[in-house]
């Protein structure tokens, strides 16, 4: 479950701490980058790495946003639902992209593409509403410039 | 008019590389401090500018660097947290300081461990700053490569390691000590950190929290000396802010003018004014947990004691305006449900106290809200309140709720008396 690589990124982040454990999220942020998300197994596989137990570990997983306990579509849009964006009209982008994929919030395209999830403030107040696609942001958003955007994404 | 932090920042241009930075002033102050000043120099220019903290609370820089423990008694390693997790709905500044001018935040960082002796720093970066963390990624290389981090700095003796970490969200992460249990490696629940996380922070070691834009100030300071930095502001406290207005405004954006700028400055010469056919209505004049102003506040100066004589706070400076065709309810109902959520679960009245705030708001909006409504809310505002919560989470979600209860409190009523939200 632990590619070499994997293994190599750990041991460097642990380098930076004085125990193991503190280098868990980066851990868990460097698998779901290789896997898309972290399996049970994936959880094991560096519970025992860190010398932390399952259940430990697994406290601090669900504990976080950006780690996925379950799978993902290859690409992930978040959707900026808080204030500002709630003032410049997030609903009619989250609606249009949930009738656009067949898909609600949480769930992910029949065909793998897309899971659409909530997120909070992306800090992005001054051209809302935005919305985040994997590491990309995209901004100052209506329903047109949507159906564009999702075409870069196959 | 100077300004000194986004003086090197150009709007969708690449930042400054380490070179160019040099050529521009950088670095000077660092080896100004290195090569000229004690430690204690350093603190002593930093307390006498007034300088305060830029996250939200807006304590005393100098103080609370003055805090740390004597170097000659501490326990080591000694460490810092340049607080990068910036998610108060609302807030932008720190993203476009980091993106615009990343080597005027390292700086500021060595030269606050050059003065307070320690040894080692994290940089707490939100994960959506993906940008941020690729362009700091970059600095912090060349910083190492040049010497301004690492071994020996420039000649000096001193020795400093910096590190990103770039975290995997949750509000909750802004609060100081949740912050150090999330970089330990575990939930960001916040924790006693006695008797204060200066003596005992990250591993028990003691550790500086500061803000990125409060860091960003420290290499101007030190350039240019405490009287101009004082002559910057229009208030007492020292310096420029970075002011941000979002919301239906013509103009939404952020701007370092003046700590002290008016409201009504900001509002209608940067951000110009509301987009034609809306009024102000009011505004969280610092990000989600700021209690609202109104126009009658319009003129009052954006500093720290000021806000705070007007029934709010100055938190992160970037406002978030409410126009008068949105509906204030529903922008209650807005960040209640998102409190709600970022609540860590620790302590119970937050726990369970936010969702139903949430829950009676939500009902109102959709026109199922009930006589006593009101209460229920007015009686959350002080059940919530300060000091009856372990963290200052739960209070910062009753500032705009409160205060939209005294400003608009005739929205509320006609809610439930007529059974719908009458703005859709």
């Amino acid at each position: 479950m632990l590619t070499e690589e994997i293994k190599r990124k750990i041991e460097a982040e642990i380098e930076t701490c004085p125990n193991t454990q503190c280098a868990c999220i980066d851990a868990l942020q460097t698998v779901q980058e290789q896997y898309g998300w972290v399996s049970d197994e994936s959880l094991k596989a560096i519970a025992q790495f860190l010398d932390m137990t399952v259940d430990e570990l697994d406290s601090v997983a669900t504990f976080y946003d950006h780690i996925h306990r379950q799978p993902v579509g290859r690409h992930v849009i978040f959707v900026c639902d808080s204030v500002t964006c709630w003032i410049m009209g997030f609903e009619d982008i989250r609606d249009h992209l949930m009738k656009r994929l067949g898909i609600g919030l949480g769930e992910t395209t029949s065909d793998g593409r897309f899971t659409l999830l909530p997120i909070e403030c992306l800090g992005l107040c001054e051209h809302a509403p935005a919305i985040m696609i994997d590491e990309d942001r995209h901004w100052d958003l209506d329903r047109s410039k949507i159906d564009i955007i999702l075409e870069q994404y196959k | 008019m100077e300004r000194p932090l986004t003086g090197n920042i150009r709007p969708d241009h690449e930042p400054l590389e380490l070179k160019d930075y040099e050529q521009s002033g950088g670095y000077q102050a660092l080896r100004k401090a290195l090569h000229s000043m004690t430690p204690d120099q350093v603190i002593g220019v930093v307390k006498d500018s007034n300088l305060r903290g830029r996250g939200g609370a807006g304590f005393p820089t100098g103080v609370k660097w003055a805090a740390m423990p004597p170097r000659e008694k501490s326990a080591r390693p000694r460490y810092m947290l340049a607080d990068a997790d910036e998610m108060e709905p609302g807030a932008f500044k720190d993203r476009i300081l980091m993106e615009g001018d990343p080597h005027q935040f390292i700086e500021g960082m060595i030269l606050a461990a050059y003065a307070l002796d320690i040894e080692f720093a994290y940089i707490f970066l939100r994960r959506e700053y993906t940008v941020a963390a690729k362009r700091l990624e970059k600095a912090i290389a060349e910083a190492y490569l040049h010497n301004y981090l690492g071994k020996n700095i420039i000649g000096s003796g001193f020795n400093f390691e910096l590190h990103l970490h770039v975290s995997a969200g949750r509000y909750i992460c802004g609060e100081a000590t949740a912050l150090a249990n999330s970089l330990e490696g575990r939930r960001a629940v916040p924790s006693h950190r006695l008797p204060r996380q200066t003596d005992s922070g990250l591993w028990g070691k003691p550790t500086l929290m500061n803000n990125v834009e409060t860091l960003c100030n420290i290499p101007h300071i030190i350039n240019n000396g405490v009287e101009w930095f004082k002559s910057l502001s229009r208030s007492k406290d020292g310096g420029t802010k970075i002011y941000g207005v979002s919301g239906k405004v013509k103009n939404p954006g952020a701007w370092e003018l003046p700590m002290g700028t008016t409201m009504r400055e900001i509002l209608e010469e940067h951000a110009g004014g509301m987009r034609s056919g809306l009024k102000f209505r009011g505004a969280l004049p610092g990000g989600a947990s700021t209690d609202f102003l109104v126009e009658d506040h319009l003129d009052v100066p954006m500093d720290f004691d000021s806000v705070q004589k007007a029934g709010s706070r100055l938190g992160t400076g970037t406002m978030i305006v409410l126009d008068d065709q949105t509906c204030p309810v529903g922008m209650v109902h807005n960040l209640e449900r998102f409190f709600a959520q970022e609540s860590c679960g620790w302590c119970t009245p937050c726990r369970e106290g936010l969702p139903w705030t949430a829950k009676v708001l939500k009902a109102m909006e959709e026109g199922a809200g009930q006589a006593g409504d009101l209460e229920v809310l007015e009686f959350h505002t002080r059940a919530l309140g300060p000091g009856r919560t372990f963290c200052a989470l739960a209070p910062g979600a009753m500032e705009p709720l409160e205060s939209a209860l005294k400003f608009f409190r005739e929205d509320f009523e006609r809610h439930i008396t007529e059974k719908r939200c009458p703005w859709r």
